[in-house]
This record gives C-alpha cells, sequence and structure tokens, in this order.
C-alpha cells in the first residue's frame, strides 16, 4: 500500500521543529509499524538524507523502548498494543499517518521522535525498589504470598516504562507508572516495611521531575500497553495519604 | 595464559574452597577502587548493585535509554532452581547433571555445578526483592517443567519472567545510584578497551546523545553486554544487541571460545516477507501442552484443520518418544529443520511448522488453556492476525542465544587480567547448547553470587598497583582509533546502507553456518565473509553526521559482526564432529542423529585474534569430566 506520512523532525532539543512530508509505497500490511519506518529510512538514505531517528530495541513489546504518537494517539489506534506490536493491517491504501514524538516537559525531544525518559530513572531511584541486599535472604518459600495478592501485584509489577501514561494525559502526569510501582511493592509483604517512605520518595520526585497531577480522565489507562489498572493510582493515594498521616 | 583456576576438592566443595580463601578487601578501601560495568542486563544490574552494595565505585554503561530496557527483559518462559519443592527427586546433582548432558558434555564440570548449586539461592534473592512469581493457592512458590528436562524446576512470572527479574535488578543498581555508589551512562556505547601494561583499565565510551567520545578508567572492567545471535539478522533478539563490546575486548588480546555454538529457538515465528526486521520468540513452555506435527504428505496445501489425525505426523513424539514435545532446543529446532526441508514446512512460505493446542483443550478444557498461555496467545494474534485457539500456531526456529563468547576462567575473569565477562558475554556454563531457563539464571548468578567474590579477589592484588589516569597514551591511542574508525563510515560515501550488509552477513550465515553446517559451505562461508568485508570498507553509506546517529551507530556493530562471522566459521570448521547446537553434516549416525567425537573434540576451543586478515589461532582447553561419565546424549 502506498501512504502519506507527516512527520515531527526536529534537529535537537533546543531547535524548533516540524511536521514534515514523506511519501511511501511498497508496505506490505504484515510488516509492523517500526518496519515502516525502517523501509522509509532506507529510501531516505538512498536519497542522502539524514534518517528519522526514533526509539525501539526488542520489538516484542516488552523493553518499552518504543513509541510514538500516531495520529494523535500513544502507539496508535490499538489498545493495549506497544508501537512495535502495531502492525500496518491496522492502516489501509492511501491513509495519512501522523507521527509524533511522546510530548511532555519531563520528557525532551532529543531528536525526531527519540526522546529522553531519564525522569522515570529518577524516580525509581528515589524509593521505587525494595531495599534487600545481596546474598543472604531468607529461604523463599518462608513468606507466602497468595496467589491472588501475587497476581495482583504482578498486574501492576508489569509496567514497561514507556511513558504512553504521560503523553496521553492532558497534564502529562506519570501518576500511572508512579503508581503501579507503589502498588507492587506495597503489596507484597516484602515491600510493606518501607511503603511509607516509598510513597512519600517517589511522589515528590514525580513533582520534581516536571509531570503535571493526576485529574482522573483516565486516559493513561486506555492507551497504557499493559493494561495498568487507574486502580494502582488510587493505591498510590491510599499509600501516601497513609504515609502523611501517620509520619512522625 | 588459559589456566581455568578451577579449585581442588570434590565438585561440591569446591565453590565453598573457593570462597573461603578468597582475598577479601578492606571496606575502607573499597571506596579507593573503580569499576565500570558494560551493559545493564541481568549480568551487569546484579553485578553493578552487588559491587556498590560492597562500597566500591561502580560506573554502569548501556547504550539503551534506561537499563530497564536490556535484553534479559524480554526472556520469557522462566529460571531454574534445584529448589525441589515438587518432591519429585530434583537435587543439585541431578541439575548440574541436566545441564552438562544438555550441553552435550561440552562445559566446565565446575562452573556448571556452581550454577547448580547458586540456583537455590537466586530464588530467595528474588523473592526478597519483590519479584511476583507466581504462587499455588496455599502462598507458596509454584514451577513448572520446562524442555529438555523431567522435574520441575523452572520459576515463573508469568510469560514475563525476564522482565520481572531484570526490574528486580534495575531497581535494585537504581537504589544503588540514589546512594551515589553507582554512576549511570545510558545511551552510551563501549567501543573500546584500554589495556595498560596487560591489564584492563579502562574503555572508550560515545556518547550516543552527543556523539562525543568518552574516555573512563577503572581498576577493573566487567563485561556483560550480552549475547550476539543478532548476527544472523533475523533472530529472536532485540535491535540493538550487538557483539561490539566483547569483540573489540577480542581484538584487545580477550580469547573467544565456542564461537559458532548458536542455540536456535524452536518455537519463534516464521519470517513473513523480505522488509522484516527481527523474529518474534513465543515462550518454550507453550511445548508443555502444544504437540508439534507437519502433515505426512510433502507440500500439502490443505488447511491445517482439515488434515485428519492419520495424516500427521507427530515427528518430535515419534523420533524422541520418551521427551516427545519437550525434546531439547537443538534436537527439536533441528528435527523442525529436517521436516521443513524434506518439503513438509507449512505456512506461507513454507518454512513453519505446527504446535497445535486442540489436544490440550479438548482435554483440560479452552479456560485452563487461557490461564496459562493467554498473553502468548494474545501476542500471536497481534502479530499474525490468527487465533490458535482455533486453528494451531505456526512456528519456526531461529538464531537466539549465543553460548559462545568471552573465554573466561572459573573467575569470569578472561585472558585480559582485570577484565571480566558475566552472563551471555562469556562462553561458560552451556557448553554446545543450552537447556530452557537457565539463562536468566547464569546472568543473575553471575552477577549476584559469583563475581561479588571474585572481582574483589583480583582487586586485592591491584590496591597497590599504578594509578593511570585517562591522560596516558593508552587513552588517547584508543580515543583515536575510535574516532578514526568512525570518520572513515561517515566519508565511505558508498550507496549501501549498513542494513543491507547486516541483512547479508546474516543470510550468509543462516545458510552455511546455521542449524547445520559442512566443511564445503563453511569454506565457502569465510570467502564470502571476506568480500562482503571488502564491499563494506568501500560501498557503505552513513547519512548524518558524528552526533546522535542511529545509522552510525550500527555501522561499527556492523563491522563487528562482519569480522565475528569469520570467526565463526573457523571456529565450526575446526570443529569435525556433531555437539549440541553445532551439527556438522559429515558426522551424523544414518537416522541423523549427532554424532560427538570424545577423543579428539573434548576441549573448549578458544581464539586468539592475530590481526585483520590473518588466522587466528586456536587454543585448547581441556575438559576433564570426573563427577559424570561422557555418555551418548539421547532424548529417545
Amino acid at each position: 500500500m502506498k501512504l502519506y506520512l507527516k512527520i515531527w523532525r526536529q534537529f535537537d532539543a533546543s531547535s524548533k521543529g516540524e511536521m514534515t512530508d514523506y511519501e511511501i509505497d511498497g508496505v506490505s500490511e504484515h510488516m509492523s509499524f517500526l518496519e515502516m519506518l525502517d523501509l522509509l529510512n532506507e529510501n531516505l538514505i538512498q536519497q542522502g538524507e539524514r534518517v528519522i531517528e526514533f526509539d525501539h530495541d526488542c520489538r516484542e513489546g516488552i523493553c518499552g523502548q518504543c513509541g510514538v504518537m500516531i495520529n494523535g494517539r500513544a502507539h496508535g489506534p490499538l489498545r493495549n498494543t506497544t508501537t512495535c506490536q502495531l502492525h500496518m493491517r491496522s492502516f489501509k491504501d492511501g491513509d495519512t499517518i501522523y507521527i509524533e514524538p511522546f510530548r511532555a516537559k519531563a520528557f525532551p525531544v532529543l531528536r525526531d521522535l527519540k526522546i529522553d525518559r531519564k525522569a522515570f530513572d529518577t524516580i525509581i531511584a528515589s524509593g521505587g525498589f525494595i531495599g534487600a541486599s545481596t546474598g543472604q535472604a531468607p529461604e523463599a518459600n518462608s513468606i507466602p504470598i497468595s496467589y491472588e495478592t501475587a497476581e495482583e501485584a504482578f498486574d501492576a509489577a508489569a509496567c514497561i516504562g514507556c511513558g504512553a501514561c504521560v503523553a496521553s494525559c492532558k497534564n502529562a502526569s506519570a501518576a500511572l507508572f508512579v503508581g503501579a510501582k507503589i502498588t507492587h511493592l506495597a503489596l507484597l509483604p516484602q515491600g510493606k516495611v518501607e511503603a511509607p517512605k516509598r510513597a512519600l520518595n517517589m511522589v515528590k520526585q514525580m513533582d520534581l521531575q516536571g509531570f503535571g497531577n493526576c485529574s482522573d480522565t483516565r486516559a493513561c489507562e486506555i492507551e497504557c500497553p499493559q493494561g495498568i489498572s487507574v486502580l494502582s493510582i488510587a493505591r498510590m493515594n491510599l499509600e501516601y495519604m497513609k504515609a502523611l498521616t501517620f509520619r512522625k | 595464559m588459559m589456566e581455568s583456576k578451577i579449585p581442588e576438592g570434590p565438585l561440591s566443595e569446591k565453590w565453598n574452597t573457593y570462597k573461603a580463601k578468597a582475598k577479601l578487601v578492606n571496606p575502607a578501601n573499597r571506596k579507593k577502587l573503580n569499576i565500570i560495568v558494560v551493559g545493564t542486563g541481568l549480568a551487569g544490574a546484579s553485578c553493578a548493585a552487588s559491587l556498590a552494595e560492597q562500597g566500591y565505585n561502580i560506573k554502569s554503561f548501556c547504550f539503551q535509554d534506561s537499563p530497564r530496557r536490556a535484553h534479559s527483559v524480554a526472556a520469557q518462559g522462566g529460571v531454574n532452581a534445584a529448589k525441589n519443592y515438587k518432591n519429585d527427586g530434583d537435587s543439585t546433582f541431578r541439575m548440574f547433571y541436566d545441564t552438562i548432558k544438555g550441553g552435550d558434555f561440552r562445559s566446565r564440570e565446575a562452573n556448571v555445578y556452581r550454577l547448580a548449586e547458586c540456583s537455590a539461592h537466586l530464588i530467595d534473592h528474588a523473592v526478597a526483592q519483590g519479584v511476583p512469581f507466581a504462587r499455588e493457592y496455599a502462598g507458596y512458590l509454584n514451577n513448572r517443567s520446562f524442555g529438555g528436562v523431567q522435574v520441575s524446576r523452572t520459576f515463573y512470572a508469568r510469560g514475563q519472567t525476564g522482565q520481572q527479574l531484570l526490574l528486580g535488578a534495575y531497581q535494585a543498581l537504581e537504589r544503588q545510584v540514589s546512594l551515589g555508589k553507582i554512576k549511570l551512562y545510558t545511551r552510551h556505547e563501549m567501543l573500546e578497551l584500554v589495556v595498560i601494561d596487560g591489564k584492563a583499565k579502562g574503555i572508550i565510551a560515545r556518547n550516543l546523545e552527543t556523539g562525543k567520545l568518552e574516555r573512563h578508567s577503572a581498576d577493573a572492567v566487567v563485561l556483560a553486554s550480552g549475547g550476539y545471535g543478532k548476527v544472523y539478522y533475523l533472530s529472536t533478539l532485540a535491535m540493538g544487541c550487538n557483539s561490539s563490546a566483547v569483540w573489540r575486548a577480542h581484538k584487545k588480546g580477550a580469547f573467544m571460545a565456542g564461537v559458532s555454538w548458536i542455540q536456535f529457538h524452536p518455537t519463534s515465528l516464521p519470517q513473513h516477507g523480505e522488509n522484516q526486521s527481527k523474529l518474534t520468540l513465543m515462550s518454550e513452555s507453550l511445548r508443555n501442552d502444544g504437540r508439534i506435527w507437519v502433515p505426512k504428505r510433502a507440500n500439502d496445501d490443505r488447511n491445517a484443520n482439515s488434515i485428519p489425525e492419520e495424516e500427521r505426523d507427530y515427528y518430535l513424539e515419534r523420533r524422541y518418544p520418551s521427551f516427545g514435545n519437550l525434546a531439547p532446543r537443538d534436537i527439536s529446532s533441528r528435527a523442525a529443520k529436517e521436516r521443513i526441508d524434506a518439503g513438509h514446512g507449512v505456512g506461507p512460505m513454507k518454512n513453519a511448522i505446527y504446535l497445535d493446542f486442540s489436544d490440550a483443550i479438548k482435554a483440560q478444557g479452552k479456560d485452563t488453556i487461557e490461564a496459562k498461555y493467554s498473553n502468548l496467545f494474545t501476542m500471536y494474534e497481534k502479530i499474525t492476525g490468527i487465533n490458535a485457539y482455533k486453528e494451531p500456531m505456526l512456528i519456526s526456529p531461529s538464531a537466539h542465544f549465543t553460548m559462545g563468547g568471552l573465554w573466561v576462567d572459573y573467575e569470569l575473569m578472561t585472558t585480559i587480567p582485570g577484565l571480566f565477562a558475566l552472563g551471555e558475554a562469556n562462553f561458560a556454563d552451556h557448553g554446545a547448547n543450552r537447556l530452557g531457563a537457565n539463562s536468566l539464571l547464569q546472568a543473575c548468578v553471575d552477577g549476584y553470587f559469583i563475581a561479588p567474590y571474585t572481582i574483589p579477589n583480583y582487586l586485592a592484588g591491584e590496591l597497590n598497583a599504578t594509578k593511570f589516569d585517562i591522560d596516558h597514551h593508552a587513552f588517547e591511542e584508543a580515543e583515536n582509533a575510535v574516532r578514526r574508525q568512525l570518520d572513515r563510515f561517515l566519508h565511505t560515501n558508498g550507496t549501501l546502507s549498513a542494513d543491507y550488509f547486516h541483512k547479508k552477513i546474516g543470510r550468509l550465515l543462516y545458510e552455511k553456518c546455521g542449524l547445520s553446517r559442512s566443511r564445503k559451505n563453511l569454506e565457502e562461508a569465510i570467502i564470502e565473509i571476506r568480500e562482503l568485508k571488502a564491499s563494506f570498507e568501500k560501498d557503505l553509506r552513513i547519512t548524518g553526521d558524528n552526533t546522535l546517529n542511529s545509522e552510525l551507530e550500527k555501522a561499527g556493530r556492523i563491522a563487528d559482526y562482519i569480522e565475528l562471522a569469520e570467526l565463526m566459521c573457523y571456529d565450526a570448521l575446526q570443529r569435525e564432529e556433531s555437539c549440541g547446537a553445532h551439527f556438522r553434516e559429515e558426522y551424523q549416525t544414518p537416522d541423523g542423529e549427532a554424532v560427538r567425537n570424545d577423543e579428539e573434540f573434548c576441549y573448549v576451543s578458544a581464539w586468539e585474534w592475530k590481526g585483520q586478515n590473518k588466522e587466528p589461532e586456536l587454543h585448547k582447553e581441556p575438559l576433564v569430566f570426573e563427577a559424570v561419565e561422557l555418555a551418548v546424549r539421547s532424548y529417545k
């Protein structure tokens, strides 16, 4: 099929970017969206032009590195799907597709569609862990965890850190990302001890990184490739309020 | 030069003996010592975090935008541990034996025993970190059996075990970042190793955001940069997986071992077209319930569901009745290739086989199958548009895990003192074939439990060594060499993209140094690879400049792949036997089983770089088996 692409080109964080028109022919419906971009880049190389920079790695929907806005939606038209798992059968011959980077003040554009998501790592460093040192852990079965709890913790732990939640939110809030980690660790007995401190530190760091507040529009949940529930935001608020109330 | 340093004493006591005798570094001295860790996957992140906990200063490097992207994240099936929770006869020794046998008796006994021994602690540690492993209703850990073994020793977190273990390691790493013990360099690629007075003393890294070359010095360098299966282009690996860190260390004097031992995973999705960039892996756990078959009649074009039972060939169950669909990866992959080559392949490109769940659904109900594998079925449908509850999956073998890598001794140190290699970057533990769910284990155990003893043992001897800073001429020379190479790529001004060469080298290896090899093919391949190298040097086209430029990054990786491919062919050519993943067509039984030659090839092939356009030199590390008898590896 033949497609008309409008792609955001921006040289670096301090340059002004703009939408640029491209045409591409010979796109098969079996190609992934990123393979379509590969093909476009191959054409650009043949023309001696600089390629369109975009982030990607595993192309299996699990590493979380890919992600662009496609026709105004994070990761494109399908629910719970990363950009790398979006295939061209979701488009039809003659379509015009708008491709832009995930936009948020906390995610500056590096070049074209590549953005800087270090802010997520900084939030994790502020408390998104269990302080278990290596080597002397107790026997694993000495801490029974119910099947349901383990599954619920897993649902939250499945976050891939792609940033679609931030990009979909009108406030560029990272509440779903932070809520997911707080939920994962607070549900487990091993993570409960540090739960109050974790909630306070991570929420504070989220604000410091320049993410906005959650105003409960739930756009994040709809675009999350892992289908993480906004209930994790509720749990973040609960853990945060508990910590605020009882700290001293 | 190649002393394996295996401790004395009985197998079960070797690691304890080593730990008891390993030198320690006083806590006050640890903060004076700097360690570079390249790679933030399970091996790299766990090693960085563990050494930082002890008090060393760590610099951690990854080419991705965040440590959490490392390709360990994509491992699906699980992680092995000899916990014997199911009371089904598992033990450290049995796990050791399964792994030795699985690797076709081409790995070191002492390393493999240590792997099995440390496995139980890994589960304890991961649970302590909050890894949400699958649980029984009673609250205890659940596990399952996995390809190639007859006990249940595989712990899992749905189909995302690698992701959850990696997040545990990544979180431990970030915790040390916040404590100031780890300095993190994301979007940085190691492009050269700096060796001073014969010891690893630093690296040259390229900042992929700015293009600037940076010099980093250290008292020890750890490469945990993963495997190189992406050399085949179409593979189950992430696009960025590469061999550059290990290859550049190799050219600085570190030996590469078992280079041609590359596992083809039996359950990947088949190739569907020319512009495809990768093959997606489906968890091998599917083989617990799925039955593998092809039509008995060659070139049978009927739809799978309209082929009656008696016209289906369940070839794994037929050839390997005691293991059936759970036969190890090398055997399953090769059996699939054999059927496909004989004209029984299915799917639009006739390059696949069926993985059929209809019997399992009939016996257990759709709900049970859905509970076990729903994410995999959903993923399959997303990619192929096919509902696998209604018709069999199409699967095919594809390049996956590299058992080969940098040669290391028992301490995981390469032939360059001070240079360590962990996880898939080293050759150790798996022999000529890796058993499912042992890769996460090895990566974690190397990083959490082994390197934290062996690296300090080395560093204890370095406390009074001369300190070199980044003004040393060795750093300058290394940086200049990198700069010259990047300039050359940018100014070649040919007509062909980096990807063109990657696809070319990949196809060549698939055909001539892939699932099966022959002398004739390998000799041809070496000539063709040299031609391709000459073409790469004059026909490459890189657009853009020396700042952020993904094409320039690719060019360096492909230059390394081309050289590595040549060494793979030498390795495969020299080894005149069939073992594990290495199947030489000249050495097989009349019914197509591998024929190993223990009299002549019971050694690890370690190769020394001798310079451009020169043949590499082979060194042999004899494999001595004391605890097991070398047996014919049969899964019949």
